[in-house]
């Protein structure tokens, strides 16, 4: 009785799933009539606005992460370290992305770094290109350093610390050589989960009007019919290799742990 | 760290007159967190409660009170608590099948890992799967009609509705469920079904009574933060429904773009109620997961 119903559950869930993957994989291969074809790929790949694009968002993404584990890492570091009564305070702040809508913290920027301000970036292309990565940034906050802490918990910060403190070792030092090699796996966890949320963002680029590959995606979705189909199973695609490789690094990283 | 406790006074003192330091580690966090995510946001509040000319006022919160926007808050709370309460249930029912249900061990991995990736498919790109899908051309819409002879159109399906968005919303809402309450489904020890059982409880019994009320918090927890999850979407309304479907967040995206209300500071507010609701609905779940959490160590 009780596998009976599991076996609904699942199997409910499993259409529910497949059905819109099945259905936007299908019609991405339907632009030409009468015979499934890659034509809807192939105008979507040649088209220069894509590359554009996307590579505009790859490289925030890359600027973001890079960012994003240099401001992180050092804090959660730090907190655990010499701090560690403000952890819940850090933890608190960290989360907040998750309260506030993202269209009301970009909406704050707009209003808060427009060019009468005091720090106008939105003047420039460079000064909003820095402020969206700042957005993303944000957005990426409660998982990067979720990550990180969690990898922190499983090594012991204070006597690596010290025993390189003892052997010479700077904060530098003991920062790049000491404890980020520890949380590698962590940092990569949280970074392709960065790559997976800006790679598609929308709200933020298209407010800060910044080519990115989100608001593209919106674009011709309005004006096209086949392509947005093969642009979502290309998204798809990117989501599921960022998991994928979360997946095998954290278990690449237990296979390491177990033989030591 | 021992040294210091078992140390001379000096070493304290040099510990203390060191202290500021200490804060120094901190400040390239607080530093970012100010100025990108607090002043920003603090921005929006008090700018709710000013006029133009920088005095204070309730006149932008009452402006709120128009048909307009009282639809578009109605509306987006509807869809929300329904895709969130969706969202739950069934993401319930799913991970209590891989948890309890004697479903075999391998399905358990590839689940959760599919999980992960749709609750991260959200925004722009599950619009055009769904459009795809049960859109007026999609899969399932043309299926039904040429092969079955069932018009969705006729029967009141528009996925430019509450329903359709409900629908698509639910694609993220499951797996971040599944995800959630696997977790603290795992933490149901089996002494306490054990133990129900002896006592003369019948399932059904050990549900209402034991295992449910240990999981209320977490339950009721999880469906605030989908709920904010929710209401916070726009990505995926906008590219769903273009700027037709008068929801807040699609009206805030409107108003920040081309100040469709006529008013700066209306827009102020708006994205205030914003932030009070998905507050209210995140302040729920922080203060039930630190209860649930008691109960699940």
């Amino acid at each position: 009785m009780t596998k009976l119903w599991s076996w609904g559950a699942l199997l409910f869930g499993l259409v529910y799933f497949t059905l819109p993957l099945i259905g936007m994989t299908e019609f991405s291969l339907k632009m030409r009539r009468g015979e499934y074809s890659f034509d809807a790929y192939a105008k979507v790949l040649a088209d220069p606005k894509f590359q554009e694009t996307f590579s505009y968002s790859v490289l925030m993404a890359l600027v973001t992460i890079a960012f994003g584990a240099l401001l992180v890492v050092p804090t959660a570091f730090w907190v655990r370290l010499k701090m560690p009564w403000a952890r819940p305070y850090v933890e608190f702040i960290t989360l907040l992305p998750l309260v506030i809508p993202a269209i009301v913290i970009v909406f704050g920027y707009i209003r808060l770094y427009n060019t009468s301000s005091w720090l106008p970036l939105t003047g420039t292309a460079m000064g909003t290109n820095i402020l969206l990565m700042f957005g993303y940034a944000t957005l990426a906050l409660p998982y990067m350093y979720r990550a990180v802490d969690t990898g922190l918990r499983t090594i012991d910060v204070a006597t690596l610390t010290e025993a390189a403190q003892s052997l010479g070792a700077g904060w530098g030092t003991i920062l790049a050589r000491i404890i980020l090699p520890n949380v590698l796996v962590a940092v990569l966890s949280g970074a392709f989960l960065t790559f997976a949320i800006v790679i598609g963002e929308f709200t933020m680029a298209a407010l800060l009007n910044r080519p990115a590959f989100g608001p593209y995606m919106q674009l011709l979705g309005a004006n096209r019919a086949y392509e947005p189909a093969a642009l979502a199973v290309i998204a798809f695609g990117i989501t599921w290799a960022c998991m994928g490789l979360i997946q095998l690094i954290t278990r690449f990283s237990k296979h390491t742990r177990a033989q030591r | 760290m021992q040294s210091s406790t078992t140390a001379a006074p000096p070493v304290a003192r040099a510990a203390r007159r060191r202290l500021p330091l200490h804060w120094l580690g901190l400040a390239p966090f607080l530093i970012f967190a100010v100025l990108f995510l607090i002043l920003p946001t603090m921005h929006i509040v008090l700018g709710a409660f000013r006029t133009p000319e920088g005095s204070f006022t309730l006149e932008n919160l009452r402006g709120l009170n128009t048909d307009q926007i009282k639809a578009a808050y109605l509306i987006s709370i509807k869809i929300s608590l329904a895709s969130a309460l969706l969202g739950c249930a069934i993401g319930f029912a799913v991970a209590a099948a891989i948890v309890l249900g004697g479903l075999p061990k391998f399905i358990r991995g590839p689940l959760l890992t599919f999980s992960g990736v749709a609750s991260n498919f959200a925004g722009v790109p599950l619009a055009f799967a769904f459009l795809a899908t049960i859109g007026p051309v999609g899969l399932i819409t043309v299926y039904l009609k040429t092969q079955m002879g069932i018009d969705l159109r006729l029967l009141g399906f528009n996925l430019l509705s509450f329903w359709g968005l409900t629908l698509t919303y639910l694609f993220f809402q499951i797996p971040l469920m599944i995800l959630i309450i696997t977790p603290a489904l795992d933490g149901l020890k089996k002494e306490w079904r054990e133990a129900a059982s002896m006592l003369g409880a019948s399932g059904l019994q050990y549900w209402r009574m034991v295992a449910l009320p240990i999981l209320f918090p977490s339950l009721l927890g999880t469906l605030a933060l989908l709920f904010a999850n929710a209401f916070g979407a726009v990505a995926t309304a906008i590219a769903l429904t273009g700027s037709s479907m008068n929801i807040v967040p699609i009206l805030l995206f409107a108003q920040i773009r081309g100040d469709v209300l006529g008013n700066p500071h209306l827009g102020y507010a708006l994205a205030f109620g914003m932030i009070v609701i998905t507050g209210i609905a995140n302040g729920i779940y922080i203060w039930l997961r630190a209860r649930s959490e008691r109960w699940l160590k």
